[in-house]
């Protein structure tokens, strides 16, 4: 991989680092309502996977969507206006933190019920190959909907049909307060691929070199021959959303796996293998946090939606 | 012009739309090689190809949300739901994606997605195989309910909701299929969301759609031999709904009766009779009435069966009483 590339994977996510902390912040301050599920820890899946996609791939995710929807190059700012509701986010503040999306950008949500999107990612793909596109669609979700009848209703059709579907588990080890060996017959998500004859793949979350990677190679067999499931091992280091106690696990488990930080362990790596000295890294993670500092500012300074927008876009057209 | 069967009107109208536009599929459970299990699309797997007639799994909520990601990217999906009992498997995919991608989004999505889907009693196939839940579809904003009533709405209503940009419940009646009449060849559209008086008469309104207008139709023949004249407006789609020529009628006659073949409660006819007293209080003559179907899961049994549904006779009774 180019310097270049190493660098600009650094930087995205030191800057989702950066955006989740101060929608933290924002949340806490009233500014943001709703459900606020932030990405912190996991942002080398993210990164990883989407940087190993050709433009005309798509991507679809699940409500965990601010890291996914930076990485696929909706600017900071314009996340932060849809998380304060105002007119000039992504969904014209209709949606909120978990409803992002940008076709322009080939970034197809956001979307807010456990496992839904699975089949939308199937239609998506079967949409490319009726109409002969060399497109893969790129679904991520958590091991939370691997449970959960969508889930086997879209990989068996992806399949039958071979659809260009690359399936990525985003497995963080919790369906919201509940352990996977709690919740799931199987302890590797990607064994339930087996019963749909899929081929799979495991790889490290805290590792985003080791990501996209994965994900380059699991995308040449979509391509090539069908659909694919990447089980990615990852672990989020806040709760489910702001306001989870988190009783359902140790502090000190957290803390283990914060010390595998996936920014810190990338910045090891490019030190380590003399890719970047630490003034090029500090001056990356500066540039970041400006950016998010004017992408709040903006946030903040944007109109909020004209009441008369109430009604837009319910319907294309309201009768014939 | 062709007198066709609902059956052979909705064929054609599908026919004619996949033939006009290659972005037009239908994807379902036993659409291809079986021909459809009502027979409506027999003929296509073997013209149109197994890309464009897509026998999918016993998978509602599959069937329904690839035909919603198909749809987002630029497809007009037609999905079959072999009964719209089983749409309740699919409720999430139709609820909160197909009502919902376009405005949560902020109008970045179009969902032009018809799912057609058959409902109605009357058939001995027990309680799960024979509701009529059509007002539960039409309470939800960012769909579109349609259900036809004659050979000539159902293929002017279809073309025109594969045509529109937005998610339509197209739901045909099971007993409805055998039912002949006058259709246009070729190009006919006929507008979502506009009713349709398909009677004259002086003394009473009726409103209805779909099986209940031909219940009505017989009912109307009946009453006119006692003298009885009553106009029967077609309402045709549920959302949106056009209250226009039922408003108008019912100035006119000043008494009405509401007949749908789903419960009653929270219904079609709770929806319509509240508005008329909303939007023409000051016309009413009578307590306007609803005909509906009993309060109970539909038995199997043929005589508890028709029992429990509404009949001519109940259509009779309820408009002598207005009178």
């Amino acid at each position: 991989m180019e310097r270049s590339e190493k660098l600009r994977l650094y930087r995205e996510m030191v800057l989702v680092r950066r955006l989740e902390e101060a929608s933290a912040t924002l949340y806490q301050q009233g500014k943001i309502g709703g459900f606020l599920h932030l990405y912190i820890g996991q942002e080398a899946v993210g990164s990883g996977v989407v940087s190993a996609r050709r433009p005309q791939d798509r991507v679809i995710t699940a409500y965990r969507d601010h890291g996914i929807a930076i990485a696929c190059g909706m600017p900071a700012r314009i996340v932060l206006a849809e998380l304060l509701g105002k007119a000039t986010g992504c969904s014209k503040g209709k949606g909120g933190s978990m409803h992002l999306a940008d076709p322009s950008l080939n970034f197809w949500g956001g979307h807010a019920i456990v496992g839904a999107h699975l089949p939308l990612a199937a239609g998506l793909a079967l949409a490319d190959r009726y109409q002969g596109n060399e497109s893969a669609t790129i679904c991520l979700f958590g091991d939370g909907a691997t449970n959960i009848g969508y889930f086997h209703e879209a990989l068996n059709l992806s399949s039958v049909w071979k659809l260009p579907v690359l399936w990525v588990c985003e497995n963080n080890k919790y369906g919201m307060g509940t352990a996977v060996e709690r919740a799931s017959a199987v302890s590797e998500m990607r064994q339930k691929a087996e019963g749909y004859s899929m081929p799979s793949a495991r790889a490290d979350g805290m590792d985003v070199l080791a990501v996209r990677q994965a994900a380059e190679t699991a995308l040449e067999q979509v391509r090539s021959q069908g659909p694919f499931f990447l089980e990615v091992a990852t672990y989020r280091f806040r709760g489910h959303s702001m306001g989870d106690p988190e009783r359902y696990r140790a502090g000190e488990e957290v803390r283990r796996w914060q010390e595998d930080d996936p920014i810190g362990r990338f910045r090891q790596h490019l030190l380590g293998t003399r890719v970047a000295a630490e003034k090029d890294l500090d001056a990356l993670e500066a540039e970041a946090q400006a950016e998010i500092g004017e992408a709040v500012r903006f946030a903040e300074e944007s109109p909020e939606p004209a009441p008369e927008s109430l009604f837009a876009d319910v319907y294309v057209e309201e009768a014939g | 012009m062709p007198v066709l069967t609902m059956r052979e009107a909705i064929s054609q109208a599908l026919w004619e739309e996949m033939e006009r536009d290659e972005r037009v599929f239908i994807l379902g459970e036993e659409v291809g090689v079986w021909g459809g299990t009502y027979a409506v699309t027999k003929g296509f797997y073997d013209h149109f190809g197994p890309e464009r007639v897509r026998d999918t799994p016993i998978a509602e909520g599959v069937i329904v949300g690839a035909a919603n990601g198909a749809a987002l990217a630029g497809l007009r999906p037609v999905a079959e739901l072999m009964t719209i009992n089983f749409a309740f498997l699919a409720m999430d995919q139709i609820v909160n994606h197909s009502a919902k991608l376009r405005s949560m989004f902020g109008g970045q999505f179009t969902v032009p997605i018809v799912i057609r889907t058959v409902g109605g009693g009357g058939r001995q196939l027990g309680a799960t195989h024979s509701q009529t839940p059509d007002a539960v579809f039409a309470h939800f904003p960012g769909l579109k309910v349609v259900s036809p009533g004659t050979p000539a709405d159902a293929k002017g209503l279809l073309k025109s909701a594969i045509r529109t940009d937005d998610p339509v419940m197209f739901i045909e009646h099971a007993t409805l299929y055998q039912v002949r009449g006058e259709v246009p060849e070729g190009e006919v559209l006929e507008p979502i969301g506009v009713s349709k008086i398909q009677r004259l008469g002086r003394d009473v309104t009726i409103v209805t759609y779909a099986k209940m207008l031909q219940t009505s139709l017989l009912a109307a023949e009946g009453l006119a031999k006692e003298g009885i004249e009553v106009e029967i407006v077609d309402l045709r789609s549920l959302r949106p709904l056009d209250m226009g020529p039922v408003v108008e009628s019912f100035k006119r006659t000043n008494r009405a009766v509401v007949v749908e073949e789903g419960w009653q409660s929270y219904g079609v006819g709770a929806e319509v009779v509240a508005r008329l007293y909303e939007q023409a209080f000051d016309h009413v003559d009578a307590p306007i009435r609803r005909v509906s179907q009993k309060e109970v899961p539909l038995p199997y049994n043929q005589t508890l069966e028709q029992l429990a549904l509404p009949q001519v006779e109940d259509v009779m009774r309820a408009v002598k009483e207005v009178l």
